[in-house]
């Protein structure tokens, strides 16, 4: 069997009263696109933050190839190849988009301008962030202008790159194409399969079901705290995916079961 | 690789310090078709003599700017650095290099807690600094028992001397402000501290999220402004050869007026500490010049009210236009 890249068991996070993640488990294999959806407080959320080093579990144990690690912040899961992708902060506005592909992880000249002097080397980063953005098929001008000029699908293509570029291990994308149009939206599904074609798993949060049914290899099901059904989307309907979601259905031996009568009476599914 | 590099007037044009520069060229040009003294090599020296002191302030506020802070303590740390330098090597009969390092280790202390109060308990850098800015003018004066230190020994006084440039008389201390302007541009930049600076300025989130450190950056910020601060007190105490009490009580107003012309934008993240340079230069110049046309000191702090509203406009009108 294979061992997945990222995985998670019994992750318990409270906060004071609210018990944001209940005994959750995650399990994504190389080379998916895993979609993880929930509804609003089902702890989507914070799954992702266990994930990504943004915060820490009070019980459970991550693995990283099988083998158990522990991220104190964020910066210590990228050194483990995690790189996140974020809605709307994802980049810094003024600056160029060669700048921001290398931001916190700038190259120096060679020799002792870069050790002595600190001096950057402009030109290497600019020639690899081409690279990069080329990889992905993202056409742009010029990487020296400022990313503030750049339509929401190019910087949100611009945060894509930066992070495929250092991720050795996993991508995780916290609602890339929420503020996108239709078009944008459509050029970011178009890198995540390019990603995911160069072999790199990639874990999509997501509230838009057809981008979910679109793209994802499997979905993870999130509601109240915990993982309530991994499922290949061929299998279902989008219809009774969100039942699952909402808890109007149930999954029982690999088949949904009506969990709630009313509530699966209401969106039809019974 | 066609793609890579923009093209030279694109680049141009988004620089900032442009439209700062022809305002400056224009008042230049101005000022010597109208008065026959402006243009010469003696009158220019004055002017950069006139502005270094507010101008190495505007350093470290244009620093302090970019992170999208504030900096209103920046005269009074000064005047307290020059109280320090002075009163010690004259009353304390310390080493007078002692006293000056001692000066600039007081000023950049200042800034430090500038920078912990800002990044530990999240206080805004107005407040912190409107704060700072009575306590260190109290300080100035019940240090100083609001006397003016006289006699100093001649080492903190070195800076105002002048070595001949092509016959005209230039003081060290305006090389010294003019090298820290290029020190600071430098590493603004072209080093990943610099960049860290902008984007700090552009987003605190988006940087820390990048994985810089973004509390001990601001915390730097702030410190190395205070150290800058220092050297402005080194260049105002060679500049008038005394210890003043009463000194820069208007500066921090004047450098922010320097950093705003300069066409940085108060808002963070963008901006050039050259513009900054151009920004003292042209109210230096709008001074010097009116000063020689005889028209009224009044006027020149009219002008320069007006050409700071008109510089935060342009600010504000091509952020808007970059939505």
């Amino acid at each position: 069997m294979t061992t997945p890249v990222l995985q998670a068991r019994g992750l318990v996070k409270r906060y004071g009263q609210v018990t944001a993640l209940d005994g959750a488990d995650f399990d994504l294999m190389p080379g998916e696109v895993l979609a993880v959806i929930g509804d609003n407080g089902a702890g989507k959320t914070s799954l992702i933050k266990v994930l990504t080093g943004a915060v820490q579990p009070d019980e459970g144990e991550l693995l990283l190839d099988g083998r158990p690690v522990r991220f104190r912040d964020p910066l210590d899961a990228r050194k483990h190849g995690i790189e996140t992708v974020y809605q709307d902060l994802a980049v810094a506005a003024s600056l160029d988009i060669a700048t921001n592909m290398f931001l916190g992880r700038e190259l120096r000249k060679p020799g002792p301008l870069g050790r002595i002097f600190r001096l950057l080397d402009k030109k290497r980063m600019r020639e690899e962030s081409a690279k990069h953005m080329a990889d992905l098929k993202i056409g742009l001008r010029s990487l020296t202008q400022a990313v503030e000029t750049l339509s929401g699908g190019q910087r949100q293509g611009v945060a894509v790159a930066r992070a495929v570029a250092w991720a050795s291990h996993v991508v995780v994308m916290d609602e890339p194409t929420a503020a996108l149009g239709v078009k944008e939206s459509g050029q970011v599904l178009d890198m995540i399969r390019r990603v995911r074609d160069r072999g790199l798993p990639v874990v999509l949060i997501s509230h838009n079901m057809p981008h979910v049914f679109e793209i994802a290899d499997r979905i993870h099901v999130q509601r109240l705290g915990r993982r309530v059904a991994q499922l290949k989307p061929a299998d279902y309907g989008m219809a009774e995916v969100v039942a699952i979601m909402t808890g109007a259905l149930q999954i029982e031996q690999g088949r949904s079961v009506v969990a709630d009568k009313d509530a699966a009476d209401a969106i039809g599914l019974s | 690789m066609a793609v890579i590099e923009a093209t030279l007037p694109r680049r141009l044009l988004s620089t900032p310090v442009l439209g700062p520069l022809a305002a400056l060229l224009a008042a230049c040009a101005f000022f010597s078709l109208n008065t026959d003294q402006f243009l010469s090599g003696g009158n220019f020296s004055l002017i950069i003599q006139q502005v270094m002191v507010v101008g190495t302030l505007a350093i470290g506020q244009t620093l302090i700017i970019l992170t999208a802070g504030i900096d209103l303590s920046n005269g009074a740390i000064m005047a307290f650095g020059g109280i320090v330098m002075t009163k010690l090597a004259v009353d304390g009969g310390l080493p007078p290099l002692l006293a000056i390092a001692a000066g600039l280790a007081v000023c950049a202390a200042f800034g430090l807690v500038n920078g912990l109060l800002v990044t530990r308990i999240s206080l805004p850098p107005f407040i912190v600094t409107l704060g700072m800015l009575n306590v260190v003018f109290a300080l100035t004066h019940i240090y100083s028992q609001d006397q003016t230190v006289t006699e100093l020994p001649p080492a903190l006084t070195y800076l105002g001397q002048t070595f001949q440039l092509g016959g005209t008389n230039v003081t060290y201390g305006s090389l010294v402000a003019i090298l820290l302007f290029l020190l600071f541009a430098y590493l603004l930049g072209q080093t990943a501290w610099g960049r860290h600076v902008y984007a700090l300025g552009n987003s605190p989130e988006v940087a820390r999220l990048t994985g810089i450190r973004t509390q001990r950056l601001t915390v730097g910020v702030y410190t190395l402004a205070g150290l800058v601060y220092g050297i402005a007190a080194l260049l105002l105490v060679s500049r008038t050869g005394v210890g003043d009490p009463q000194a820069g009580q208007t500066d921090n107003l004047d450098s922010i007026t320097a950093v705003v012309l300069g066409g940085t934008s108060l808002f963070g993240g963008r901006g050039l500490v050259i513009g900054t340079l151009i920004g003292a230069l042209i109210v230096g110049v709008f001074r010097n010049g009116l000063q020689l046309m005889g028209v009224p000191s009044i006027y020149q702090t009219l002008i320069t009210g007006v050409l700071v509203i008109l510089a935060v406009t342009v600010d504000q009108l091509s952020r808007r236009r970059n939505r």
